[in-house]
């Protein structure tokens, strides 16, 4: 069971997808304008993520290594697309607000490198274990995005008012480059914040 | 003809790819450290994205279209453009291998990739015309070549800066990336199509 917390966890804060590893940027920044977005957006990727994982772990005997990446391309497409279509039938408004982003599931780099890396070598179990890890730590560092971004730039939180009434909106958050100038701090914040951690394990004398 | 050059000078600088569509980013810091293979990197990205821009649209509007199957449109996409690269690498390769050498690491970096797979898929969803998606793409390739090359220099420069250390690297290159952002924001709404 302990190994199982590791894998899930080390997708939270020490290889966390955009911030550690900064895999799939380019929804990061574009679909966080709001935290429903941003949610939806985490979600769809987690679902996508673990799922290859598990196809891909189980079918990991019987692809030939040669042809192994198309392979790959094509489960994570089929999962993206099944993906839109529920979102497409079942949310139609969100899958609007998505966009061409939601398409563009398909190509980044953190589920091929999972897959990859990962799901091609441990059996299946493991696999969706750490696609649910690598997931859930993507669906944070959207949430925390897209709350400061909303936050900041609107001055509610899930269409709520936070602020106070005085504020002033800082417009510049929900366009590009307040998202980019604020993805820069994060990232400065979470090194700092895995430093501290790593730190802390080599204190107690465990190894990662 | 002014339709086109508007097309082209909005997907150069209002609609840059990069800056304000967030597309492309893991090669837009992965190879922009240096100025020479960013240039590189720009040239590649560009022919990919023209000659996949075409072939997509050939399908799209030949194959996918005329069969009722448009919710495929990812699927065949991705593969089209991921096939079709590693075509073009092996034609580089037996013809040109001087090319080969300059360019054949960034033709496998750029198979799957936001900005290539994005692209073609903004041409259909607008529904252009064949020709308007040739310009599209070109525009949208010299945009990417541009903000990279941009940011190579920048970080060239920045190496020589003395940057707070929990910011060095990916940091403070987003937070460049943020400036030149600010500065192509100035072009918005120059050009309404």
């Amino acid at each position: 069971m302990k190994g199982l917390w590791d894998i899930f966890s080390k997708g939270l804060v020490l290889e966390n997808p955009i911030f550690v590893l900064a895999l799939s940027l380019c929804p990061a920044l574009a679909v966080t304008t709001s935290v429903v977005n941003a949610l939806a957006m985490g979600l769809t990727v987690a679902f996508v993520i673990s799922t290859n994982n598990l196809v891909v772990s189980i079918v990991r005997h019987l692809v030939n290594p040669k042809v192994r990446v198309p392979i790959y391309i094509t489960s994570i497409a089929t999962i993206v697309t099944l993906a839109e279509l529920l979102l497409k039938a079942f949310a139609p408004l969100l899958y609007k607000e998505l966009g061409i982003y939601l398409s563009l599931v398909v190509v980044f780099a953190i589920i091929l490198a999972r897959a990859e890396v990962f799901a091609s070598k441990n059996p299946p179990l493991r696999s969706f274990v750490d696609g649910l890890g690598m997931g859930c730590g993507f669906t944070l560092a959207m949430l925390l995005i897209g709350a400061i971004r909303e936050v900041l730039g609107n001055g509610t939180l899930l269409g709520y008012q936070v602020m106070w009434s005085g504020y002033q909106p800082a417009l510049i958050m929900i366009l590009a480059p307040g998202a980019f100038i604020l993805i820069g701090y994060l990232v400065a914040a979470f090194k700092i914040l895995s430093e501290r951690i790593e730190k802390a394990r080599a204190e107690r004398g465990e190894t990662i | 003809m002014n339709e086109y050059l508007l097309l082209f000078m909005g997907a150069v600088v209002v609609n840059n790819f990069v800056l304000t569509r967030f597309l492309g980013l893991c090669i837009f810091f992965g190879v922009s450290k240096n100025l020479s293979a960013s240039g590189g990197m720009g040239m590649a990205v560009t022919a990919v994205i023209t000659l996949s821009s075409m072939f997509a649209w050939l399908v799209y509007n030949y194959i996918l279209v005329p069969f009722n199957v448009t919710f495929l449109t990812t699927i065949v996409f991705v593969l089209l453009i991921a096939s079709f690269v590693q075509l073009l690498e092996m034609i580089v390769k037996k013809y040109t291998p001087n090319l080969h050498k300059m360019w054949g690491i960034y033709l496998l970096l750029i198979a799957t990739n936001c900005v290539v797979l994005g692209v073609p898929l903004i041409n259909v969803e607008s529904h252009f015309s064949f020709m308007k998606s040739l310009v599209n793409a070109v525009g949208s390739g010299v945009g990417f070549a541009m903000a990279i090359v941009l940011m190579a220099s920048c970080r060239e420069k920045l190496r020589l800066a003395d940057v707070p250390k929990s910011l060095d690297g990916l940091g403070i290159a987003f937070i460049v990336a943020g400036c030149l952002a600010l500065a192509f924001f100035g072009f918005s709404g120059m050009i309404t199509l």
